[in-house]
């Protein structure tokens, strides 16, 4: 019987409103719906070019962030001791009062005293230009902890990356390699792309020790041991190099693989690229001409090059037949033929060689055979080669042809745009390793070799990108006459100059980024901040200002000791160790607990935003794009956008640039002002579209008073097209480059040489052989000398290393991964149980689990530690919760209140575990006692959990009892944030001897039964601090 | 108990391809917030910040871990996820059970939905579903389910492209369609030839509307196929070659 009443045109709701939503870090275009002033509906917003209408499970729960009873609704002053979570409301002024003398207190003693760091903010545009203006080195976001060896390694290889710096060709790829990508950033776009993907028939392949979402839809699962994908992907180049399958055409036209490098062993130009007086490359190229086209600007006559010497190659007997028919020529000049491997003589008698041959003998050799990473990697050798052939088979033998004229940045003209259809994406799973930077750096690599940057069907760079690699920008190290700093906090260094490190080559910075132990860390060391901080080491803080940073708890390594540095007094004073914590959250976090000042935010519905070009673009490979959030509810509360605050702050403390000269607030109305009127350079701005005074230009052009106008009437986001001729190799291409100097993404349009051969490293290494005037501390140097290569390379763990005798640290080689040792335990046939059936799991040679017990003692601490632990744990977010940071949100806590510890059937039968059994897993940190799950989807070496589902009691307006609170857990609380002490001396991060990256997937663990496995509940036991097993 | 009406020719429903679907729970929590505040909401959330949350939902994800048969007695092992909602069966019981026609089957469209008005919560038709495709509210006392959003699809309110179930429209890898399942022309009806759409368990002769696309064929090891053609490294003898230096003859071009 139908409805007796039942209305089917009901409105959504009496308003529409489009903003960005900020419920992870994807920044969808969505469609609020108002009914009555409440938020009745969230959806996609269909012409949004990040996300074209879809909506993840987290925007859609977005109107449960927004109501959330956890929202903060007024300041807070501690009132308690830290962490008792008792505070006194107090109004605004007060807490901007009390907020301005203690940093105007620091900014006249010493503005370093002030430790500002941003957490997942989307607003550093703002945040770094304010720390630069207050004058602190102290300044970052959450990417130390997070993704920086992506970033880093992309920049100083491609002058771009993964995720927010290009992506793969969703249109055209045949064949699309995953590589550590959990379901994590760029949600809504991978998610599409793999859509057409799926529809198209392309070939996806997951290398990942975890199967879930993206794994799960993918042709291939590759179940690779943790850490050791830069050996599997050397395995493919080795390969491909063996079979001869390599774009060689591609890397002289678009990299500096033909570059020669300077052979002088123990010489100060020993790696360098070699250059003539104007500073040009050099490389060796057969012939006598170096035609180039008339007209081209550096275009000296033959004879005219410094460097120039007609030769032999170094070892060939071809006088026979060919004469000496080889010069050493400008290695950037058009219609040349370089040479790429041989040995060649300088016109000042150098010896030098081409970089490719440096590579090719590294990554040719015995190591990086399939047969020899088998172990490591957990990937049979027929997997491994039957991988390569793919690649290439693809890449050449499917390749594409666009019928679209182009020009190079020659300026000849082609016909066609050819495509090599194999594009790649990595994300965390590779970067939270201190093997990460130059895994990544292998990964481009292997990208290079394939023709794969910036063709039809690959990898796609997007606007602003590609830049020159590494990007121009240097981090600040000085301040100017007028307190601010000569430059933003974070930068690129390109040289030891460019380091932040006092007199005595020590850090200067509290994270100790940039300095010799971290030299690249371009996005700063949150996660050593508070220890740090409170070891006085490298220096005191006065003040901790934390805006939206969870560092009492998932944020934080090693959480619960963080936890109690946060409340450590010094003995002497009596007081706080970090004198003064201010934290900005909108939520009611873990770390407002901690907290002196809480400075209550809005949620992102109740704000203006601008998701900038100078920040963290949301463009695609086909346009520039930014977008602006919009309030399109007013707060109902006594809260405050951040930024706002900020702007305020800082015009309190009369900081240049937030005061005219009278001293006036320059942006009395707050962010949505400065968005509009604040220019960084002349013309440019936070927001690149709709400039000038009549909002007719794009990129460049004057302050628009009516561009957040301009913007909210297109759905809050501006998208500008790249023209059809410059979609492709945009680091060559005039039509691209041309368009992109127009808008102010690059200073000039010479091509951006993919640095296939990072010098920049070498500058690194030579300063740590003892040449310069920057040198690094003793202590630095054989770390420096080690890492610091031009060419990419494997190696385990720091922590595996360091721990191990000099003698086994080979100077080339690397220390073995995991199973290699000879114990009982990994030989076949002891365990029959955890035999794997090759059948189900194709990929993967058949060889046991590890067993949970300790190996017999081995003279090399890293192997015993290594058979002590035998196994890999790591963590993931889930796709409806990934970086969903701000509340345990009501709908989406029902799909998971808990988290546990999951575990291949095989590797929880040989050490007895039965699924749901409590049991402890125990790292060299101590032991937490986790409920295990039985997952067929995991390598059977690695364990791994749901990270940040656990919470703490008090925080999130959760019950007490709460699964949250009572059953979920971090395995934070067993990965230190410092490497153990060794040799008596200060211990060091846990991260990327390059980047500082946190490396949070280096842990490893073994799993001990408990007596009681049924009965229920999470426990942490840990080791004194600085101790361990 | 509940007639149902004749068989209408326009059979709505959708299609869900598990080839492509990632678990992510879009659909899910976009079927929530829609069916929340709208014509057949609330979905009340017991303890919704305490030990035990529970809340009404017309739409759940499941993952399994699945074994597929290969020839030669090879299994490859998949992870499914597996998104569930009412089927908008031609012969649903849910409807047959229903003691005051609360539980009903649209004859224009096929649609089955409830009506709160006449439920009077006795949660027969929950029983009689063996999809459990039913949702029962403590704090309504009634029961509830998807509805196709037939609130959205005919609402002449919203703009045309978005008369479409909030689950379709969020999905983010477009793995969710919906349309006229009864017209073998429609754009769903060719996609389910195409695909091989099945319909889950029709051992039960409940006939249900909506379908699922099985996974596609993977293409991993498990059926990797001897090169067709003599793979390049077998014509190169490789310890005849001297290392680096066999690419000292190749001819470049800048």
């Amino acid at each position: 019987m139908p409805h007796v009443h039942l209305d089917l045109n009901i409105p959504t709701g009496d308003e529409v409103k489009t903003t960005t939503c900020y419920m992870c870090a994807c920044r969808c275009g969505i469609r609020v719906h108002l009914k009555e002033g409440r938020v009745r509906y969230i959806d996609g917003n269909p012409k949004h070019p990040v996300n074209r209408g879809v909506i993840c499970a987290k925007g859609s729960a977005g109107i449960m962030q927004h109501y959330s009873p956890a929202r903060l609704s007024k300041p807070l002053l501690r009132v308690g001791e830290r962490g008792e979570r008792k505070f006194r409301e107090i109004e605004w002024d007060e807490a901007l009062a009390l907020a301005t003398q203690w940093l105007g207190d620091i900014r006249a003693r010493d503005p370093d005293q002030l430790a500002f760091f941003t957490g997942r903010d989307q607003s550093q545009a703002l945040t770094g230009w304010w720390a630069q203006q207050f004058g602190t080195i102290n300044y970052a976001a959450h990417g130390g902890f997070c993704s920086v060896n992506m970033a880093a390694a992309g920049m100083y290889t491609l002058g771009g990356g993964f995720w927010e710096f290009g992506e793969p060709d969703w249109d055209l790829t045949k064949y699309l390699m995953l590589w550590g990508v959990a379901e994590d950033h760029d949600s809504n776009p991978i998610k599409l792309g793999l859509g057409k993907l799926k529809a198209r028939g392309a070939k996806i392949v997951s290398i990942n020790p975890v199967r879930t979402g993206y794994g799960a839809i993918a042709d291939e699962w590759v179940p690779i041991n943790p850490g050791t994908d830069g050996l599997l992907a050397g395995a493919f180049i080795h390969e491909l190099l063996r079979t001869d399958r390599v774009d060689l055409d591609y890397l002289v036209r678009y990299t500096n693989a033909h570059h020669l490098v300077i052979r002088a062993p123990g010489a100060a130009d020993d790696g360098l690229i070699a250059r003539d007086l104007e500073g040009n490359a050099l490389c060796a190229a057969r012939g006598l001409s170096t035609s180039r086209r008339p007209g081209e600007s550096r275009d000296p006559a033959p004879s005219a090059l410094p460097g120039e010497k007609t030769l032999e190659p170094g070892f060939r007997r071809d006088d026979e037949k060919e004469g000496p028919a080889y010069r050493i020529v400008d290695a950037t000049a058009a219609d040349i033929t370089p040479l790429i491997v041989g040995e060649y003589t300088l016109a000042d008698g150098r010896s030098a060689v081409p970089a490719f041959q440096l590579f090719a003998e590294r990554f040719m050799a015995d190591e990086y055979a399939p047969d020899s990473v088998v172990e490591a990697c957990g990937v049979s050798a027929e997997a491994i080669r039957r991988l390569a052939r793919e690649l290439a088979e693809t890449a050449f033998d499917q390749a594409i042809t666009l019928p679209q004229r182009w020009t190079d940045t020659h300026g000849r003209e082609h016909a066609e745009m050819i495509g090599r259809p194999v594009a790649m994406h990595a994300m965390r799973g590779i970067a939270a390793h201190s093997n990460g930077f130059h895994t990544c750096r292998t990964l481009h690599l292997l990208q290079m070799l394939l023709g794969a940057i910036d063709t039809p069907g690959s990898f796609r760079y997007q606007p602003p990108y590609p830049k020159s690699a590494p990007p121009a920008n240097r981090p600040g190290n000085a301040r100017k006459s007028n307190g601010a700093l000569n430059a933003g906090p974070l930068g690129y260094v390109h040289a030891p100059e460019d380091l932040i490190v006092d007199a005595d080559g020590k850090p200067r910075r509290i994270d100790k980024a940039f300095s010799w132990e971290h030299p690249f860390a371009a996005h700063g060391m949150l996660q050593n901040v508070i220890a740090n901080a409170c070891a006085d080491d490298p220096h005191r803080i006065d003040t901790l200002f934390l805006f939206m940073a969870n560092m009492g708890w998932n944020s934080a390594m090693n959480t619960t000791e963080t936890r109690r540095l946060l409340c450590e007094r010094d003995p002497a004073s009596g007081d706080y160790r970090i004198p003064h914590i201010i934290y900005s959250d909108a939520y009611d976090s873990e770390t407002v607990a901690f907290a002196d000042l809480v400075l209550p935010d809005t949620t992102y519905l109740e704000r203006h935003d601008c998701i900038s070009l100078l920040d963290r673009p949301i463009s695609d490979a086909d346009c520039a794009a930014d977008a602006i959030r919009q309030p399109v509810v007013t707060p109902d509360r006594d809260v405050r956008p951040f930024q706002d605050v900020l702007l305020d702050l800082g015009a309190r403390l009369g900081l240049p640039g937030l005061v005219d000269a009278s001293g006036a607030a320059e942006y009395p109305r707050g962010y949505a002002q400065y968005i509009v009127e604040h220019e960084r350079a002349p013309g440019v701005g936070l927001l690149a579209g709709w400039r000038g005074a009549d909002g007719a230009q794009a990129g460049i052009g004057a302050p628009n008073p009516a561009q957040l106008e301009r913007y909210a009437e297109n759905g809050c986001y501006w998208h500008y097209e790249i023209p059809a001729a410059g979609r492709y190799y945009k680091m060559a291409n005039r039509d691209y480059l041309d368009w992109a100097k127009a808008l102010g993404f690059v200073g000039s349009t010479r091509p951006i040489v993919l640095e296939f051969y990072a010098e920049t490293l070498q500058r690194f290494r030579l300063a740590a052989q003892g040449h310069g005037a920057m040198q690094p501390p003793e202590r630095d140097r054989a770390r420096v000398a080690r890492y610091f290569d031009p060419l990419p390379f494997w190696y385990a763990s720091l922590d595996e290393i360091e721990a191990l005798s000099p003698d086994k640290v080979g100077g080339e080689g690397w220390v073995r991964g995991r199973g290699s040792n000879d114990d009982e335990s990994s030989k076949p046939g002891v365990n029959p149980a955890m035999a794997l059936s090759p059948d189900s799991n194709p990929v993967r040679p058949p060889r046991p689990v590890p067993s949970p017990q300790p190996s017999p003692p081995s003279p090399a601490m890293g192997e015993r530690e290594r058979a002590a632990y035998p196994l890999c744990a790591i963590t993931q977010r889930p796709m409806f919760m990934y970086h969903s940071w701000g509340s345990q949100n009501k709908w989406l806590r029902q799909i998971a209140t808990r988290n546990y510890l999951y575990l291949h059937p095989d590797t929880a039968a040989a050490n007895n575990v039965d699924d749901g059994d409590w049991i402890w897993l125990v790292s060299p940190r101590g032991r937490i006692r986790v409920q295990a799950k039985l997952h067929a989807g995991t390598a059977p070496e690695t364990v791994w959990t749901w990270n940040a589902i656990g919470k703490h009691k008090g925080a999130w307006k959760l019950a007490a009892n709460a699964p949250e609170n009572v059953d979920g857990f971090l395995l934070n609380d067993l990965i230190d944030e410092s490497l153990p002490a060794r040799g008596g001396e200060a211990r060091r991060a846990n991260a990327d001897p390059v980047t500082g990256q946190a490396a949070w997937f280096d842990l490893r663990v073994r799993i001990e039964r408990d007596a009681d496995a049924q009965l229920p509940g999470h426990r942490i036991e840990l080791h004194p601090h600085g101790t361990r097993a | 108990m509940t007639t149902l009406p004749p068989p209408s020719p326009r059979k709505l429903g959708l299609v869900i391809d598990l080839d492509i679907c990632v678990g992510c729970h879009a659909c899910a929590v976009a079927c929530k917030e829609w069916n929340d505040g709208g014509e057949f909401g609330p979905l009340p959330d017991k303890d919704p910040y305490g030990a035990e949350p529970h809340g009404v939902w017309f739409n759940r994800v499941h993952s399994y871990s699945v074994e597929q048969a290969l020839p030669d007695d090879v299994t490859r092992e998949l992870t499914v996820h597996f998104p569930r909602s009412c089927l908008h069966c031609e012969t649903p019981a849910c409807v047959t059970v229903c003691p005051t026609g609360a539980s009903y089957k649209r004859a224009e469209d096929g649609i089955v939905l409830v009506d709160a008005d006449q439920c009077i919560g006795c949660q027969l038709c929950s029983w009689a579903c063996p999809y459990g495709a039913r949702e029962f509210s403590e704090q309504k006392g009634t029961m509830q389910k998807c509805t196709l959003c037939v609130d959205r699809i005919y609402n002449e309110t919203l703009d045309e492209a978005d008369r479409q179930p909030a689950c379709v429209m969020a999905c983010p890898t477009r793995a969710r369609h919906f349309g006229d399942l009864g017209d073998e022309n429609s754009a769903i009806s060719q996609l389910v030839a195409e695909r091989g759409g099945y319909a889950l368990m029709p051992e039960f002769e409940y006939k249900p509307v909506n379908r699922y696309l099985p996974p596609r064929p993977r293409r991993d090891g498990c059926d990797a196929k001897p090169e067709s053609r003599e793979p390049r490294e077998a014509t190169l003898d490789q310890d005849k070659l001297p290392g680096a230096l066999r690419w000292l003859d190749r001819a470049l071009s800048r």
